[in-house]
């Protein structure tokens, strides 16, 4: 089967519809699939439902589906980054579902995994918990949370080779990998497409089994918070 | 004298113990990290990091190396990478000692805010209420008062919560509380403060 692709418009064709649920890989703008999400701007698509840790920012990653209006609802853990999100949310424009960022993680995970939900005491007695179900295990009280199954997921890889095998780089693995198993469909966008036998197959951080189609390109990797210390006089 | 932001930072540190994993909130917190001297510390960073390392030298930021604040930071040679899944995996696992954090209110019982304040401030929690719910020990530090010279330290709180009953200690710049039964106990004052000034800076019950 072929998983490659030319580019991330073609990686997506036929796979999206309006009012579908995407699932997306990375943390505030770090690996984030910025390739695909600049080709579901150009393409049209509306009243997605996306989960993922943050919004981007206003010109940059998710922020950009924010600015188009093709995105109805987001499920998220953090979403301080983003002016327009805010407004938007604040007006009523845009739905917003918070969720614990170990929550969130855990739902895409069990997804993958074909769990429809699981127990925390994350959130036990907040107003997360408000309408699930409590649960006691041994003397303490614990919420039902879901499972995700998206519709398509989204996400971000350092390498691949052509079966769809990840590799990821640093803290850019993140999110990535759960988002990429919750999704009937995975397309990955890689900086770099090596050949079969190139990669070590005990290091291998996702395997081929969960991502149907890759593109590789040119990534911005934006950086949000530039922190540096001074180097010691000698 | 009150203490500073460095000096609670530094008070903050003696409660680590050598061969902790520990996860350092935003804020103050971040300034524990100075103060460990020799103790062997693990920092976690819940975007998937366990031995965090200083922020880079200036030319040196890699945009795929970032702490949960989104602050670039280096590695060190003991360091590990994982995904979103395993990192709240070992939060809510119990494998974390400890975690600092900041806050907006606590309350006499251990209740903690710190993510929202209706109406005006919708960030979000991030990973704040998988960490107080899961790690061995919550340390809170914080103002004693806000802005307006309310206490922080409540009977109970009035901002959406955090979580319930979490917080076991609290430092601010006033001195060090202990959350137990029936109020908060005052474990030490900061240099030139007496009992009775964090009793008057205190809106909670002080047994």
């Amino acid at each position: 089967m072929k998983k490659v692709y030319g580019s991330a418009s073609e990686a997506l064709d036929g796979l999206l519809s309006d009012g579908m649920l995407i699932a997306a890989g990375g943390f505030g703008l770090c690996g984030i699939p910025e390739l695909l999400i600049d080709a579901i701007v150009e393409s049209g698509v509306k009243d997605l439902t996306v989960a993922s840790n943050n919004a981007g920012v206003d010109d940059f990653g998710l922020g950009k589906l924010l600015a188009t209006r093709q995105i109805k609802k987001m499920m998220s853990s953090y979403v301080g980054e983003n002016a327009e999100f805010m407004r938007q949310y604040l007006s009523g424009e845009l739905e917003l579902e918070f969720n614990p960022q170990g929550t969130l993680a855990e739902r895409m995970r069990a997804g993958g995994c074909g769990i429809p939900g699981f127990y925390t005491k994350t959130g036990v007695g907040t107003m997360i918990a408000e309408g699930k179900e409590v649960k006691q295990f041994d003397g303490e009280d614990f919420i039902l949370e879901r499972g995700i199954f998206a519709d398509l997921s989204i996400v971000k890889a350092w390498k691949a080779d052509d079966t769809g095998n990840l590799v990821f780089r640093k803290t850019a693995r993140n999110f990535n990998p759960p988002a990429a198993m919750c999704g009937k469909v995975c397309v990955a966008e890689v900086e770099e497409i090596v050949p079969r036998g190139a990669l070590d197959p005990d290091a291998i951080h996702l395997p081929g089994i969960y991502v149907h189609r890759i593109v590789q390109g040119d990534h911005e990797k934006r950086i949000e918070q530039r922190t540096t210390r001074k180097r010691e006089e000698a | 004298m009150p203490w500073d932001r460095n000096q609670m930072a530094a008070r903050a540190a003696q409660e680590l113990e050598d061969g902790w994993y520990v996860n350092l909130g935003i804020g103050i917190p971040t300034l524990v990290a100075n103060y460990v001297g020799d103790k062997d510390i693990t920092l976690q960073s819940e975007n998937g990091m366990l031995g965090m390392g200083p922020f880079p030298y200036e030319g040196e930021e890699d945009p795929d190396l970032i702490n949960a604040g989104k602050q670039t930071i280096t590695e060190l040679n003991r360091t590990s990478y994982f995904d979103s899944a395993t990192s709240f995996g070992m939060i809510r696992g119990g494998k974390i000692a400890a975690a600092i954090l900041g806050a907006m209110e606590v309350a006499e019982n251990g209740d903690l805010a710190n993510w929202m304040i209706p109406g005006k401030l919708v960030k979000g929690m991030g990973g704040a209420m998988d960490l107080v719910a899961g790690v061995g020990r919550v340390i809170v530090v914080m103002d004693h008062q806000n802005k307006a010279g309310e206490s922080k330290v409540l009977k109970a709180c009035t901002l959406p919560l955090t979580g319930t009953g979490v917080v076991d200690r609290i430092i601010t710049n006033l001195g060090v509380l202990d959350v137990v039964e029936g109020g908060l106990k005052i474990v030490e004052t900061a240099d030139g403060v007496t009992e009775d000034d964090i009793r008057a800076a205190t809106e909670a019950t002080i047994v």
